[in-house]
């Protein structure tokens, strides 16, 4: 709801989020969309790279590797992390409809991670950290980086911290109700998110910070790799999830629908805890030092966590086409032709799904584990994860921002009509640049590569190349409507926001749910359990076995 | 819980795809011989170049129509940067890091590695038909990542 003051301004009246929190998780979102710009705007010159046009002079950083490393660290880190942080505040406030519990929390998580944010910004920033998003040792940032980085996961661990202190506050007024499914939706992710994220953490506190301040003279090279994997898979999860959570339980409420089904909606999503984290190895099949057998496991558990992602096709499809009959939709596929298009919102995360089908198909085969030879380190991965992460995940976050900008500063979408050729322009430009990425990586073109300069640059690469250098245009004028638009919304609309938080509703109301599918510490204790069979003799053996004695170096 | 009818179907279908994917990589492995590198041990990179193999960098007979290549990578090029072994023989690549992480990828054959200080590598591929592969580092390794390369001639 909202009025207008008497000077023209709009001052948003929204239930149960104070204005204190209102204004974090705005600043979370805008330290977001601040890094989707300068992120963002490093995709074209290397797009554009890739045919061999090299406009590196054009753009203020000192390599394309410096530029590469912002792309990475900006986007992929950054965008993501801030988007969720501010995003599952505000579910979680809504979903239990009170504050959170700590203000003080609340804050200090805010500024734990805006700090660590600003302290890894400036080694970055002037080509002192420029070992990409990976940071593998022992390439040697400045320690800053490190330490910046670390604080902004001990900030995602004092939000969850705080979110499941209101959980708790929220049970103890509510015994024996079902938690509501968006808040649901954000602690599961946020318990996935804390078992994984202690690979990086050890990684960088036990090791990389130690060192690259020098007071330990040599690193463990394949253990930390290894520590970086053991977060970095389920990473992709805790964007995910955020994700999910608005195509399951917001957007059926968008389209006009109902969720289809609660209690494989919740137990998918519980699903992703325990699966999520024995995977890691599956990014280290060429790795020297990891047994075959290792890899093996990994791979198996891969598959598995396939499975979760295939219940959520078919769930939120369904629940999409209680939407689309609802509106009048007829035949096998006439609903999906019926489903409101014309919401921005909506027609972004639309355009997400479609694509992210074809990205889970390209990571079936990146995780199949021989098959991973042909592809592993080429662009074709790239294809994958901009497809994923970057459409996937950032198609939704920007559909999700279309309603929730509007919501929480009270002024109406500047331009709805900019903001759905927006998600087309997206979409294009993604599958362009997507398409040509995968079929670079079939000809062997690797990724993280300056190709303009490479010697071994092979002449069929040219024609894939420029499919991608034609999507990174796209994409480009695409990023720049999104954040036009936003920034339109929030200097200059002048139309109070009718808005409200999306919050499905099941179809059903399954009284019989087993009371497993609203519990977390069963699947949290299990988890740990799996997690530490799967990775703890591994990493214990790499510990006491392999050389402590790798020195650092800056290579750029 | 009651699942929908439809539902349940698509629960076993997915089931059953990815076992059956999973299926194939075991036979793919098992069936051609397609393997991933494996543990073979570690190396000081400090004093890799006085460690067996590495003190002697190159390419050596090892059995009939079989071919050992060590090879050191430091940035930015490989040691030695260019390989020549005949048609239809049979290749173990061995390599280490001197040292940050690279990568070794012969295009257009199945050897696709991460080369590590501190580990040693391997893979194994036959050559059949004589050809030249430029091979190249695929894994970033500093400013001139870009052109660390090196040439493979199968001769005939
Ligand atoms: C304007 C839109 C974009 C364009 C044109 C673009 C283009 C590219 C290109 C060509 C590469 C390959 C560079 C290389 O391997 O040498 C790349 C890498 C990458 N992009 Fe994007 N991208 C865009 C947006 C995004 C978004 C939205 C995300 C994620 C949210 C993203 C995440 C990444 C990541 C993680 C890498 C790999 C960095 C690394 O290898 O260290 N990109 N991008
Ligand atoms: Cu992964
Ligand atoms: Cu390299």
């Amino acid at each position: 709801m909202t009025r207008a003051n008497a000077a023209g301004s709009l001052s948003p009246d929204i239930p149960y989020v104070p204005a204190g929190s209102r204004r974090i998780i705005l600043a979370y979102l805008t330290l977001a969309m601040v890094a989707l710009a300068l992120g963002g705007l490093v995709g074209p010159f290397q797009a554009l790279n890739s045919i061999g046009v090299n406009l590196y002079d054009y753009l203020p950083v000192t390599s394309y590797y410096h530029g590469l490393t912002l792309h990475g660290v900006l986007l992929v880190l950054v965008w993501t992390t801030f988007f969720i942080a501010g995003f599952l505040s505000l579910v979680t406030i809504h979903g239990f409809q009170r504050p959170l519990s700590s203000r003080g929390l609340e804050r200090l998580a805010f500024w734990s991670m805006t700090l660590g944010l600003l302290v890894a910004a400036v080694p970055i920033l002037l080509n002192r950290a420029t070992v990409l998003f990976t940071a593998y040792p022992p390439l040697r940032a400045h320690p800053a980086f490190y330490i910046g980085l670390a604080l902004v996961v001990i900030g995602t661990w004092l939000l969850s911290a705080n979110v499941f202190l209101t959980y708790r506050d929220w049970r103890r007024e509510n015994p024996g109700k079902r938690t509501p499914l968006i808040a649901f939706g954000a602690m599961v992710t946020l318990a996935m998110w804390d078992l994984a994220s202690l690979g990086i953490a050890v990684e960088f506190v036990a090791l990389l910070i130690p060192w690259s301040l020098g007071l330990v003279e040599g690193t463990n090279v394949l253990l930390a790799r290894s520590l970086f994997w053991f977060t970095g898979h389920p990473i992709v999860y805790f964007w995910l999830l955020p994700t999910y959570l608005s195509w399951y339980f917001m957007m059926p409420k968008q389209v006009g629908g109902k969720l289809f089904s609660e209690s494989l909606a919740r137990l998918a999503f519980l699903l992703f805890i325990p699966m999520s984290l024995p995977v890691g190895f599956h990014h280290q099949y060429t790795d020297p030092g990891v047994p075959t057998s290792w890899k093996l496991v990994h791979a198996f558990f891969t598959f598995v966590v396939f499975f979760p992602s295939a219940l959520t096709m078919f769930t939120v499809l369904a629940s999409l086409e209680t939407g689309g009959r609802a509106r009048g939709g007829k035949g096998a596929v006439g609903w999906f032709f019926r489903l409101p298009w014309k919401d921005p919102s909506v027609t972004a995360q639309l355009l997400a799904m479609i694509l992210f089908a074809l990205g889970g198909i390209s990571g079936l085969i990146n995780a199949s584990y021989n098959l991973n030879l042909s592809v592993h380190n080429t662009l074709w991965v790239v294809g994958h994860f901009h497809l994923t992460v970057g459409t996937a995940v950032t198609l939704s976050f920007m559909g999700i921002t279309y309603w929730l900008i509007p919501y929480l500063t009270g002024r109406a979408l500047y331009s709805p009509g900019m903001a759905r050729l927006q998600a087309w322009l997206w979409f294009i430009g993604m599958a362009l640049m997507g398409r040509g990425q995968h079929w670079l990586g079939i000809l062997d073109a690797p990724r993280r590569t300056m190709l303009s300069d490479a010697p071994y640059y092979a002449a069929e690469w040219l024609t894939p190349s420029y499919l991608v250098a034609a999507g990174g245009i796209v994409l480009t004028v695409s990023g720049f409507l999104y954040l036009l638009n936003m920034a339109l919304t929030a200097w200059a609309s002048r139309v109070p926001a009718q808005v409200e938080v999306p919050m499905a509703e099941p179809l059903q109301d399954e009284a019989a749910m087993p009371v497993a599918l609203d519990r977390l510490r069963p699947w949290v204790v299990g988890s740990a359990i799996l997690t530490a069979a799967a990775w703890v003799p591994m990493l214990w053996y790499m510990t006491v076995a392999h050389p402590w004695t790798i020195r650092g170096f800056t290579m750029w | 819980m009651d699942i929908d009818r439809l539902e349940r179907f698509w629960i076993m279908i997915s089931i059953a795809v990815l076992a059956a994917l999973m299926l194939a990589i075991v036979y793919s492995v098992r069936g051609f011989g397609v393997e991933v590198p494996t543990d073979v041990g570690q190396v000081d990179p400090r004093t890799a170049r006085e460690t067996e193999p590495f003190n002697q960098p190159g390419v050596r007979q090892v059995g009939p129509g079989h071919y050992e290549v060590v090879m050191l990578a430091e940035a930015w090029r490989f040691e030695p940067s260019e390989v020549r072994v005949p048609a239809g023989s049979t290749v173990t690549f061995r390599l280490t890091s001197l040292d940050v992480i690279h990568g070794f990828r012969i295009p257009n054959t199945n050897v696709n590695l991460m080369v590590q200080p501190g580990q040693v590598v391997e893979a194994t591929h036959r050559f059949n038909e004589p050809g030249t592969y430029h091979l190249f580092c695929h894994e970033y390794c500093g400013a001139g990542h870009h052109i660390m390369d090196g040439m493979l001639i199968v001769e005939r």
